[in-house]
């Protein structure tokens, strides 16, 4: 049969085909001619007062979401398809690879994830175009200018210095493959969510931009932004959550949280979110906390572009560091530099015309809210040092690392203190309440506490830290008194959102216990054996069977074949120490044991003299309620999103009926 | 509290927070940031026994030893003008090797032997500890040239 007539090599698909990358390169330019359109109408409109010039701003913010859309979708087909005259897919995709991989590399390169950044941006402000109705008309339009005015600084980086549409000719028979350390389905979960919580909060920075071009900072300016933060807010902490995991089973040194710099960039943006979430319901609520609200709003976003020059600009040594190209870090840096420097300016320029907000007394709901924001602030301020110190020491010609000791000596006390917070924040009653009333309504949690320290005092002694010993009683005492909100109180008939806090303050509580159980309790061996030895740790016995050969599909391995067992039945472990052809790297699979009451950790290492091999094992008592209480955290900012909305909706339609 | 005085109480409380994280922040770093040091600037500068430090150079030939517990391993680390031994338990990283480069984790002993908590080594290609950059070790002649 003539060629040219089969389906996937005929010339018409071939021609189709060969289009993908313009395509999406074409739908690229037009996204970003329209962000600048709608960034000239918006202000061009508001300043004239012209609503047929602001008419076209939805539309084009629309269209934009629609463009880049279509921008990601071909590069995601690209690489589906391995096409090898594209260079971002030569570079970082392999025709061998699992389809998963392929699909989820799309953004486990600089190109790509930066597409994927533009493209949440894109449909983000299309959201904030079809969906806002809560904000009145000119702080829409502002919003949205602010949103294209950031928009535009990100295509403008992206087509200038970062095309993932770039060709290479002649086309190489095969790629280079993806780092065999993101090849894990945690590739396909983690950067999206995250993504899409960065630059969620771009929605929030937009909000406060057209608050304070517009002079409206008020109650219903925060109960329009309220449902963009806890949304973007949710996604940051579930994106988190699953990148502490993949880390922890991935690296295989047992660890959930190492202070890598790119860590700390996801963790600075959640901070600042989690100040805001909270600062907006005051100003929702009670109409204060006005200005620093919207500076939070600022702080937020900003956090989220910091991190991203952080790990882009190659300018910190991180697993997540891609290749380093110094043009890029300063495009940028100087991004950054023209967003939070104006939003900054501006905040100077109008915020002595935002009125002051409503007052409140020093015991009120409102005071421990503000406790709460200045805590998250200054764990904020510590963790930006610590990342920021090796650059500034660098420059004076000292290398220096910051890690874990540094974050968890000074995070971790006042971290503690915020769980503290925590506990007498929701039994406070707004504008004004008495400190004998929430003595009172905190003494069970109280006397809960005391009883632990005592319990574990006896149980616990000399065996482990003060932190973790602090966090385990304040964890248990948290635990309680986030339950107290519900207390005497019909269960049916208590909003959603009341539901949301208590269990999100309950997930803080779970991941604070599964933190310090995992510090204090955690049992590690390291040993060398031989096929057929038995292995005492913990509690736990592991038999040795043998070391085998095995394949998967872009891989070898071997595989140790090893019998858990507690007492009862065994259980076969299998951990793997793999080899990957492209790029040629050898990274070790971790087995992992899931238990109520914790998680058994086994690593193979190499082989040593005598037949022996190395293994590494750990007992982390409860260490799964970190990623526990985190996907709680996450549930509970849902649960208050769906009721604050269907709230909303209620009361727009009983509002309707009545006028019928 | 007065109405209108709040903002401005606010405003010195947020003040006294941030100059608070920062001081915080300047005394914690003077003891727990951990200074990179070469081989040679461990015998010109010295470093006190059980301060956290990362030690970085390259890993010399034929001095990699195996203990007998198979998990224990003793090398040393060089620059071309100076040579540090160093111990490490633990599984070392895939890419560890002999003429190789490493940036090591951890402190001194009393007798000046680095006991190493963690091992980064080379990755790939692409990845390599910034601490290394500009090191070029010569696998013949065991000679460390800095390219700067």
């Amino acid at each position: 049969m003539d060629p040219r007539l089969r389906g996937d090599d005929g010339w018409f698909c071939r021609g189709i085909a060969s289009m993908i990358a313009e395509t999406g390169l074409a739908a690229l330019w037009l996204a970003a001619s329209l962000a600048l359109l709608q960034l000239v109408l918006a202000f061009a409109g508001l300043k004239g007062g012209k609503p047929d010039l602001l008419a076209a701003v939805r539309p084009a913010a629309v269209a934009q979401g629609v463009l880049t859309a279509i921008a990601f979708a071909s590069l995601i087909t690209l690489f589906l398809r391995s096409d090898m005259s594209v260079l971002l897919v030569v570079t970082n995709s392999h025709s061998m690879k699992p389809w998963l991989y392929k699909f989820a590399g799309t953004w486990g390169n600089h190109e790509g994830s930066m597409l994927l950044w533009v493209t949440v941006m894109g449909v983000a402000g299309a959201a904030v175009a079809l969906f806002e109705r809560a904000l009145q008309r000119n702080a829409h339009m502002a919003t949205l200018g602010g949103q294209a005015a950031i928009s535009l600084g990100f295509y403008a980086f992206l087509l200038f210095s970062s095309n993932p549409f770039a060709r290479i000719d002649p086309a190489p028979a095969d790629g280079q493959g993806l780092n065999p350390l993101l090849q894990d389905p945690g590739l396909a979960f983690h950067p999206p969510t995250l993504y899409l919580g960065y630059v969620g909060l771009s929605v929030a920075f937009s909000f406060a931009i057209g608050a304070l071009l517009t002079r409206q900072v008020d109650a219903a300016f925060a109960r329009a932004m309220r449902p963009w933060v806890l949304g973007a807010w949710v996604l940051l902490t579930l994106g988190i959550t699953a990148g502490s995991y993949w880390a922890y089973y991935e690296l295989g040194w047992g660890g959930w949280w190492f202070w890598d710099p790119v860590e700390n960039a996801s963790l600075m943006p959640w901070l600042a979110a989690t100040a805001l979430l909270h600062s907006v319901t005051v100003l929702a609520t009670r109409d204060a906390l006005r200005a620093w609200t919207v500076m939070l709003a600022v702080v937020a976003f900003s956090m989220s572009m910091v991190g991203t020059f952080l790990v882009r600009s190659g300018i910190l040594t991180s697993v997540h560091a891609f290749a380093v190209d110094p043009t890029r870090g300063s495009f940028i840096l100087g991004l950054l530099a023209l967003y939070i420097g104006g939003a900054l300016a501006l905040f100077g320029w109008r915020i002595g015309s935002v009125r002051e907000g409503a007052p409140f007394e020093l015991v009120s709901r409102e005071t421990m809210l503000v406790v709460n924001n200045l805590l998250l602030t200054v764990i904020l301020g510590l963790v930006l040092i610590g990342t920021l110190y090796p650059l500034m020491t660098e420059a004076f010609g000292h290398k220096v690392s910051v890690g874990a000791p540094y974050f968890d000596r000074i995070a971790g006390p006042i971290a503690l203190a915020l769980m503290v917070a925590m506990a007498a924040g929701p039994l406070t009653r707004w504008r004004k309440d008495q400190a004998r009333a929430v003595g009172k309504r905190l003494l069970i949690p109280l006397c809960i506490a005391l009883l632990v320290s005592i319990s574990l005092s006896l149980f616990a002694w000399g065996r482990i830290g003060i932190l973790p010993f602090l966090g385990l009683v304040i964890a248990v005492a948290v635990g309680v008194s986030s339950l107290a909100p519900l207390w005497k109180r019909k269960l049916l008939r208590t909003p959603l959102f009341t539901y949301g806090m208590v269990v999100a303050h309950l997930g803080c509580a779970v991941s604070l216990a599964g933190m310090a159980c995992d510090s204090a309790f955690t049992v590690e061996k390291l040993v060398a054996a031989r096929p057929g030895d038995m292995i005492q740790t913990a509690g736990w016995s592991l038999r040795f069977r043998q070391i085998i050969p095995i394949a998967g599909d872009n891989w070898t391995a071997l595989q140790a074949d090893m019998d858990a067992s507690r007492g009862g039945s065994s259980v076969l472990i299998r951990p793997q120490s793999r080899f990957f052809a492209s790029p040629p790297t050898t990274t070790s699979e971790a087995a992992l044991l899931t238990r109520w009451d914790g998680q058994l950790y086994v690593v193979l290492g190499e082989e040593v003299e005598g037949g022996r091999w190395q293994l590494r094992i750990w007992w982390k008592p409860f260490v799964t309620l970190i990623w526990l209480g985190g996907i709680m955290i996450a549930l509970g900012g849902a649960l208050a999103l769906v009721g604050r909305e269907r709230r909303g909706w209620l009361m727009k339609w009983r509002a309707r009926e009545a006028r019928r | 509290m007065k109405a209108k005085h709040q903002r401005l109480i606010l405003a010195l409380a947020a003040l006294v927070a941030l100059v608070g994280a920062g001081l915080l922040a300047a005394s914690a770093l003077k003891d727990e940031a951990a200074y990179f040091y070469a081989p040679n600037d461990v015998r010109t500068k010295g470093v006190e026994p059980g301060k956290a430090v990362r030690l970085g150079g390259m890993v010399v030939k034929n001095s990699l030893k195996r203990a007998a517990d198979g998990v224990t391993i003793r090398f040393d680390v060089t620059d071309g003008k100076a040579t540090v031994p160093a111990t490490f338990s633990g599984i070392a990283p895939d890419l560890f090797k002999e003429g190789s480069g490493v940036v090591a984790e951890g402190s001194f002993d009393a007798k000046g032997t680095f006991v190493a908590t963690n091992l980064l080594a080379k990755h790939d290609e692409r990845y390599m500890p910034r601490e290394l950059e500009g090191m070029n070790y010569n696998e013949s002649t065991h000679e460390m040239k800095a390219e700067r």
